[in-house]
């Protein structure tokens, strides 16, 4: 008869109750991490050594020497340390939030730019039979060409544009490689999220005589909600992976994806250095995946469904 | 009472328009004549879903359309409502062809499943097809304040479907196909997917409405004793092809007059006989009329 409305309280409740086993997780991984650097072989296992044979026999990893793991505690005092000796050097997790922020914000443009194409895209191929069968081939194709090929390709495009004022900076190159990940996901949901509504709404906005456009806001847009929120939350995800990916391979200087590299080559030397960006990159995620969470919420009336009860 | 003969599938003379002219035509809700709609299957085949359809609605008349499935009863009823054309003959709707007449918005629609917009309140859904024809608000507000009442659901203006009975949403739904006032109402087998005890109090509800608006009906349905009670006049169709087999008059008195204990009345029982013995012929006993595929409850 009635939904099994919760009540505001019990929802709460079940909220901090997420929020706590999320916590634990990451207190358990930490865990883990620790107890393996304690218990395990500093250098690996080396499984198939025959004895008195140097060099013989296969070197499993993790090795768990300080070099390789190091300390969790060493990862987070490293990050209020400074980023190099240099005097006047800022702390590296202020560096590693500024770098965070620039890719934010060109990942926020990739996705954005991916979601208005993925948009237009299924507009185009629900109000197009044709455009259908011709155009979702090579969007499914467009995601199997590797992303390390296309970056040079793009950068070298991109070069060439010149008009005016105008001329192709390298996160330009960023944006069209983040945006070239997360539009799939957005058109291929929105696509059957527009050709969701059953044949009984579509004979309803018919008996009312509405056209293409007022059926596409008033009944496909509203039903295909459901459809797009998984959608833009793999696009964002895409888009978060896309900006690192390309700053690597485009040699934008500036985002995440650089630093990383960076203190890479550092970790020799300075081994819980190369945590810290990677940890700015997992914050940078969760950032993405919350601003969708947070626009779920906005269009959660549009997330209900119709059942018999 | 007519007597139903069964043994000449003929139209009923009252159903054929072929005298009636072009004027007189305005004054019927729906006049079909010659209509036929034939399917072309995949590999060309063709299946005839109706045939030789001559059919007259008059303006206030409740008329059930009955048989079996696959008898084209739900395919005649989508033809008249525009959602779909027939091959040959012609419909018109209080005069006009039947694609203007939706355009006009002269006929409510209900389908079997409610199909409310699940991110509609219960005032929200209704108010759809005045929303899309461009009333004002404050002509729609007054509106769905009424209709809420004609269907018994005041208080539950702020719900969403999905916290709703599906007898309640299938309210919601007549309330929406009344919104425009229609003169027409089509309803194809609204209360099929309820249970029994909220179907019966569902057709006392529709009977309620309807001596309110005065509309016509066309209503589809499978259940005898549904279409019995509910109708002026009850058409019994045929599949393979699909066609009008007989009509049958159901004098039960005016909608306003008919309540529950005409399910006990003796004129109720003789009319749920005819129809039946129309759609199966007079030797057929009720066990042999469920083998036929013929609900009847």
């Amino acid at each position: 008869m009635t939904t099994t409305a919760t009540t505001p309280r019990a929802r709460r409740a079940h909220r901090w109750r997420a929020v706590a086993w999320g916590v634990v997780g990451v207190i358990a991984l930490a865990a883990l991490w620790e107890l393996y650097k304690l218990v395990g072989p500093a250098d690996g296992w080396l499984v198939g050594a025959q004895e008195g044979v140097t060099g013989s026999g296969i070197r499993l990893l993790p090795r768990t020497s300080d070099l390789a793991m190091p300390h969790i505690w060493e990862m987070f005092a490293r990050i209020v340390e400074p980023v190099t000796r240099a005097s006047g050097a800022l702390p590296l997790g202020v560096v590693v939030l500024l770098a965070a922020l620039t890719s934010l914000g060109v990942a926020a443009l990739g996705w954005l730019v991916g979601v208005v194409v993925g948009f237009v895209l299924a507009l185009l191929m629900l109000g197009f039979r044709i455009a259908e069968r011709a155009v979702l081939p090579f969007v499914i194709l467009s995601q199997t060409v590797p992303l390390i090929a296309l970056a040079p390709l793009i950068r070298n495009w991109g070069s060439r544009l010149e008009f005016g004022a105008f001329s192709w900076e390298s996160w330009m190159s960023v944006v069209i490689i983040a945006s070239y990940l997360a539009f799939f996901p957005v058109a291929v949901g929105a696509l059957r999220g527009l050709q969701s509504p059953d044949a009984a709404h579509l004979d309803l906005m018919r008996s009312y005589a509405a056209g293409w456009w007022t059926t596409l806001f008033r009944l496909r847009l509203p039903a295909s909600v459901p459809f797009l929120i998984p959608a833009l939350r793999l696009a964002a995800a895409n888009a978060v992976v896309g900006t690192v990916v390309a700053e690597i391979s485009v040699g934008f200087t500036g985002g995440i994806g650089r630093l990383i590299l960076e203190t890479a080559v550092a970790a020799s030397s300075d081994p819980a250095k190369p945590w810290a960006p990677i940890l700015g990159a997992v914050l940078l995620g969760l950032v993405a995946a919350g601003f969708v969470a947070l626009l779920a919420a906005f269009l959660s009336p549009f997330r209900r469904q119709e059942t018999v009860a | 009472m007519s007597t139903p003969n069964p043994s000449t599938p003929a139209p009923h003379p009252s159903a054929s328009g072929g005298a009636t002219t072009a004027t007189a035509d305005a004054t019927e809700a729906v006049v079909a004549r010659g209509v036929e709609r034939v399917f072309t299957g995949a590999k060309g085949a063709e299946v005839t879903a109706l045939t030789g359809i001559e059919l007259t609605v008059h303006d206030g008349e409740f008329v059930s359309l009955i048989g079996p499935s696959g008898c084209g009863k739900s395919t005649l009823l989508r033809l008249i409502a525009d959602l779909d054309e027939p091959t040959a003959g012609e419909i018109r709707v209080f005069g006009k062809t039947s694609r203007q007449a939706r355009i006009d918005q002269s006929y409510g629609i209900a389908f079997q499943q409610a199909g409310l917009l699940p991110w509609r309140t219960v005032a929200a859904n209704i108010e759809l097809p005045l929303q899309l024809h461009g009333a004002d608000a404050s002509t729609r507000r007054a509106r769905v304040a009424e209709l809420l009442e004609l269907v018994g659901l005041a208080d539950f203006a702020k719900h969403y479907p999905d916290q709703l009975s599906g007898g309640m949403q299938q309210r919601v739904a007549i309330a929406r196909s009344l919104a425009e006032q229609p003169r027409l109402l089509l309803m194809d087998e609204p209360f099929g997917a309820l249970d029994e005890m909220t179907r019966e109090r569902m057709q006392t509800e529709l009977l309620k409405i309807r001596a309110e608006t005065g509309a016509a009906v066309v209503f589809v349905t499978h259940s005898i004793p549904e279409a019995v009670y509910l109708s002026d006049r009850v058409v019994v169709m045929s599949p393979r092809p699909g066609r009008i087999t007989d009509e049958i008059d159901v004098r039960l008195g005016g909608a306003a007059e008919r309540g529950e204990d005409l399910r006990e009345d003796a004129a109720f029982f003789a009319g749920v006989t005819a129809v039946r013995e129309a759609l199966h012929g007079p030797e057929a006993t009720p066990a042999a009329g469920a083998a036929r595929g013929v609900d009847v409850r």
